[in-house]
């Protein structure tokens, strides 16, 4: 009955392309699924077996997934041969800059927080 | 001959070529001892890529077979859910460090990147390609496609920001210094998705399930507010 945990994903999903169009919102519709499975599954209470075995088992081959849109890099060969350094120069400075900013904010946080205790 | 004419406008070989490509980058990703920059989507992508322009197959028609795996992404969203909700109690209890901490750093990876990009003059579409590049994948496409970027283009840099992240979250944490595991992995998961999850699962446990929760944060916070500040700016 493995198909059951397919069919609650599907469902979800479904909901929230519907949620999406009728709202007219820019938000990928799979994006609001999770978020309204989310609350589903903590009004509910547990997450049922079917639907936790295939979650995990899709979660765990995600990178398989990403393969095919990946392969379309093809399409954009020239913008990558015209901007690599300009590509490789933002997206190395942004990850730097995030990891810092992230783990020194993060820490200071956590540290005043157990601090008023 | 015929037979090449044949299989390659069917679904079944671009299917069959995506999952033993996969199947051996994963293979030789561990003997290798697991290499960010040989990362198996990375060395798939260029195996599959060098395959199609060899034969010279269009893109269209490989994905005529490909498009049944890129099919799960959508249901693949939906499942972040169940991690989720296992780091309910989690999330509640820190929730204001947490969720400022992933809000904020989602800011600055989107400005810092838009900002050198734009630096650059790089074209409109590009920009909105690079903008979703710290988010997981498939809601990096999804918000890729709503802001007027290339899905396929966004994909691409997701996974190279996921190799970066892990190459310099060690000098990072140096830097630092003395910083708790769960700090660790929360902000290699709101820099580098997935793929720094995986990387954040080798600190430590604990710094793997934090960064899974940034990871489903950062894209939550991403896939809302990106688009709407982008609209609210003009940029669509």
């Amino acid at each position: 009955m493995l198909f059951l945990g397919l069919l609650i994903l599907l469902v979800f999903q479904l909901c929230g392309e519907v949620l999406v169009m009728a709202l007219d919102a820019p938000v990928p519709g799979p994006v609001v699924g999770m978020v309204l499975l989310f609350f589903a599954l903590l009004i509910f209470g547990h997450v049922p077996e079917q639907l936790r075995l295939f979650s995990e088992g899709l979660l765990k081959h995600l990178s398989l997934l990403f393969v095919p849109a990946g392969v379309g890099l093809m399409v954009h060969l020239e913008y990558l041969a015209e901007y690599w350094l300009a590509l490789v120069l933002a997206l190395s400075v942004s990850a730097f800059i995030t990891l810092l900013v992230v783990a020194g904010l993060l820490r200071f946080l956590m540290r005043s927080k157990e601090g008023r205790h | 001959m015929d037979f090449w004419v044949y299989f390659s406008a069917s679904p079944l070989l671009w299917l069959i070529v995506t999952l033993s490509v996969f199947a051996f980058s994963m293979e030789l990703n561990r003997r290798m001892g697991g290499s960010a920059f040989l990362h198996p989507v990375l060395l798939s992508l260029s195996i599959i890529i060098i395959f199609l322009l060899l034969t010279g197959t269009s893109y269209e028609r490989y994905f005529e077979g490909a498009q049944f795996i890129h099919f799960l992404l959508g249901p693949a969203t939906v499942a972040l859910a169940v991690p989720l909700v296992d780091h309910a109690e989690r999330i509640k209890r820190m929730w204001f460090p947490l969720f400022a901490a992933a809000l904020i750093g989602a800011g600055v990876a989107v400005v810092s990147v838009l900002l050198i990009g734009w630096l650059f003059e790089l074209p409109h579409a590009v920009l909105m390609s690079l903008a979703p590049k710290s988010v997981t994948s498939p809601i990096a496409i999804g918000v890729a496609e709503k802001i007027g970027g290339y899905p396929s283009l966004a994909a691409g840099l997701v996974l190279v920001t996921g190799a970066l992240g892990g190459s310099f979250a060690p000098w990072v944490f140096k830097l630092l210094g003395g910083l708790d595991d769960e700090v660790k992995g929360f902000a290699i998961g709101v820099t580098a998705h997935g793929m720094g999850t995986a990387y954040a699962f080798g600190i430590s446990a604990k710094a793997g399930a934090f960064s899974g929760l940034a990871m489903g944060l950062t894209g939550v916070i991403t896939a809302f507010l990106l688009p709407f500040s982008l609209e609210w700016l003009g940029f669509l």
